[in-house]
C-alpha cells in the first residue's frame, strides 16, 4: 500500500477561543483547533453546542449584535482576525459565508456575481464576465444558467441558488468558505450536487462546514470537529472519527446513543 | 433500548450460536475418530448445513444493518467483525466436516496407532475458538492476545505428528494410506487453530480500532 504523507499547512489557527453572547451566555471555552488548508473539516453536535457560534467566529459575524465578546485568538495568515482593529469587510470577502437557506440578493443572475466584484472595483465589463464566468463554472452552476445569466436569481431553484451564492462567495477569491447546513433546505439531489461541489472546491479553498447531517459529515469532511456545551471533545481526522472515536462521549454522539 | 440495539444483539445472539456449533463440530468430529463413533461423523456433517444458513443469515443481517442504520463507530466495526468472523466460522465448520469425513474413512480400517496428539490439538485449537468467541462477548483484549499465543503450540504439534507419521510410512509402506489421511486431521486441525487466531485478532480489532492481522511475530514463522 502506497501511504501519501502530505505535510498539513494550518489555514485557520484557534488558540483559546472563548465566546460569550450578550447577556454572559458562555457559548465557547477554551477551543483549541487547527483548520487544514484545502481539506473540508466538518462541526458537529448537537443543538446549542456551539458549533454555528464558532463558525460564526471565523469572519467576524458575531459584531454585527452589540455586547458579544471574544476571547484568545483565531491566527489566519499570520494575523488574529479577533484583534482589534481587523478590517470585518475585507475579511469577510477572503472568508466567506454561506448559510442554510439560500440567500442570492434580488437581481439578475449575473448580478448577483458581479456585486461584490464591483464593491471591489472591478467594472470593465470584459473582466466583469470573465471572472463571473469563472465563478459559475467553479460552483457548477454555469452549464445550467449560461442561457439566461440576465434572468432573476429568483427563478433557480433552491439547489441553484445555494450554487449561486457559492458562486457569488468565490467570485471575490475567498481563501476560506464557511458553510452553515448549506444544504438543510435542499432536496437530495441538489445534497448530492453541492457535497459534489466541495470535492472540487477544497482544491481552491479551506471549507468549514457546521451540520446536523452526521453522515454528510462522513461523506465530504477530511477532519471532523465534534463540539458538546461549548467544548471541543475531540477533533480529528473523519475516518477516526466514525470508525474508532477517542472519546466516549463522541462515540455516543456518532452512534446515536447520546442522552 | 433502541431497536438498533436490539437487532445487533440479536446479530451477537447469532454469531455465538454459530460459533457454539463449529465450537461443537471440532469436538465431535475427533471424537468420532478417536472412538471410532461413525453416527457421530455423520451428526457433523449433517450439522454442517445449520453452519452454513447461519453464515448467510449473519451476511444478510449485517448488509441489510449497514444499508438502513449507516453505522458508526464501535456499531460499524462491530457489524464488519460479524461479517468477517462468519467467513472463518465457517471455514471451520468445513474443516471440521473434513475431519469427520476423514473419521469414517479411518473407522473403515485397523487402528494405526493410539491417538494421543491428535486429541491435544483439538482441545487447543477448540479452546482457541471458544475463547476467541469469549473474548468476543466479553471484549475482553487480554483473552484475545491470549488466543493468539497460543497458535504455536498447535502448529509445534502439527510438526510433531507429521514427523511421526513419516516414520510409519517409511517403515512400512502399507500404513501410508492410514497415515496421510491422520496427517491431513493434523493439518485441518492446524488450519482451525489459524482461523481461531483470525478471530481473536478481529476481537481485537472490534475493541481498539486497531488492525493487527500481520503484525504479530507468530505471523513470521507462517
Amino acid at each position: 500500500m502506497e501511504v501519501q504523507i502530505v505535510a498539513e499547512t494550518v489555514e485557520l489557527e484557534v488558540r483559546r477561543l472563548d465566546f460569550s453572547y450578550a447577556g454572559n451566555i458562555h457559548a465557547l471555552k477554551k477551543i483549541n483547533l487547527s483548520v487544514y488548508k484545502n481539506s473540508v473539516t466538518a462541526l458537529i453536535g448537537p443543538s446549542g453546542c456551539g458549533k454555528t457560534t464558532m463558525l460564526r467566529c471565523f469572519n467576524r459575524m458575531h459584531d454585527l449584535y452589540p455586547g458579544n465578546k471574544y476571547e484568545g485568538e483565531i491566527m489566519f495568515q499570520g494575523k488574529n482576525i479577533l484583534a482589534d482593529g481587523t478590517d470585518h469587510i475585507n475579511l469577510r470577502s477572503r472568508i466567506g459565508m454561506v448559510f442554510q437557506k439560500p440567500t442570492p440578493f434580488p437581481m439578475s443572475i449575473f448580478d448577483n456575481i458581479a456585486y461584490g466584484l464591483k464593491l471591489k472595483g472591478i467594472t470593465k465589463r470584459s473582466n466583469l464576465s470573465e471572472k463571473v464566468e469563472r465563478a459559475l463554472h467553479h460552483s457548477a452552476l454555469w452549464d445550467e444558467v449560461k442561457d439566461k445569466l440576465h434572468a432573476s436569481a429568483y427563478e433557480l431553484s433552491g439547489g441553484q441558488q445555494q450554487r449561486l451564492v457559492i458562486a457569488r462567495a468565490l467570485a471575490v477569491n475567498p481563501e476560506v468558505l464557511l458553510f452553515d447546513e448549506p444544504t438543510s433546505a435542499l432536496d437530495p439531489i441538489s445534497t448530492a450536487k453541492i457535497e459534489e461541489l466541495t470535492e472540487t472546491l477544497k482544491k481552491e479553498v479551506t471549507i468549514v462546514i457546521v451540520t446536523h447531517n452526521m453522515q454528510q459529515a462522513a461523506r465530504i469532511s477530511d477532519w471532523t470537529g465534534f463540539l458538546m456545551l461549548g467544548e471541543l471533545i475531540e477533533y480529528d481526522r473523519t475516518d477516526k472519527i466514525f470508525t474508532a472515536p477517542s472519546e466516549k462521549l463522541t462515540e455516543d454522539y456518532v452512534t446515536g446513543r447520546f442522552g | 433500548m433502541s431497536i438498533f440495539d436490539d437487532e445487533l444483539q440479536q446479530l451477537k445472539e447469532k454469531i455465538l450460536k454459530m460459533g457454539s456449533l463449529v465450537e461443537d463440530a471440532i469436538k465431535n468430529s475427533i471424537h468420532a475418530l478417536v472412538n471410532r463413533d461413525n453416527t457421530l461423523a455423520v451428526k457433523v456433517i449433517d450439522n454442517d448445513k445449520i453452519v452454513n444458513m447461519l453464515d448467510v443469515e449473519i451476511d444478510e443481517e449485517s448488509i441489510r444493518l449497514i444499508a438502513l442504520r449507516q453505522p458508526k463507530a464501535s456499531d460499524l466495526r462491530f457489524i464488519t467483525t460479524a461479517m468477517k468472523i462468519t467467513t472463518d466460522l465457517e471455514r471451520m465448520g468445513d474443516l471440521a466436516v473434513n475431519i469427520a469425513e476423514r473419521a469414517l474413512e479411518l473407522n473403515e480400517e485397523p487402528l494405526l496407532k493410539p491417538y494421543i496428539d491428535i486429541p491435544k490439538m483439538r482441545a487447543i485449537a477448540q479452546g482457541m475458538t471458544r475463547d476467541a468467541l469469549d473474548a468476543f462477548v466479553r471484549k475482553d483484549k487480554q483473552l484475545a492476545t491470549d488466543v493468539i499465543m497460543r497458535d504455536d503450540e498447535v502448529d509445534d504439534l502439527r510438526d510433531a505428528i507429521l514427523r511421526e507419521l513419516a516414520f510409519f510410512m517409511v517403515q512400512d509402506p502399507t500404513t501410508v494410506t492410514r497415515a496421510m489421511k491422520i496427517t491431513f486431521i493434523a493439518q485441518y486441525l492446524e488450519r482451525i487453530a489459524d482461523h481461531a487466531t483470525n478471530l481473536a485478532e478481529m476481537v481485537i480489532y472490534l475493541i481498539e480500532g486497531k488492525i493487527i492481522r500481520h503484525t504479530f511475530p507468530h505471523a513470521e514463522k507462517q
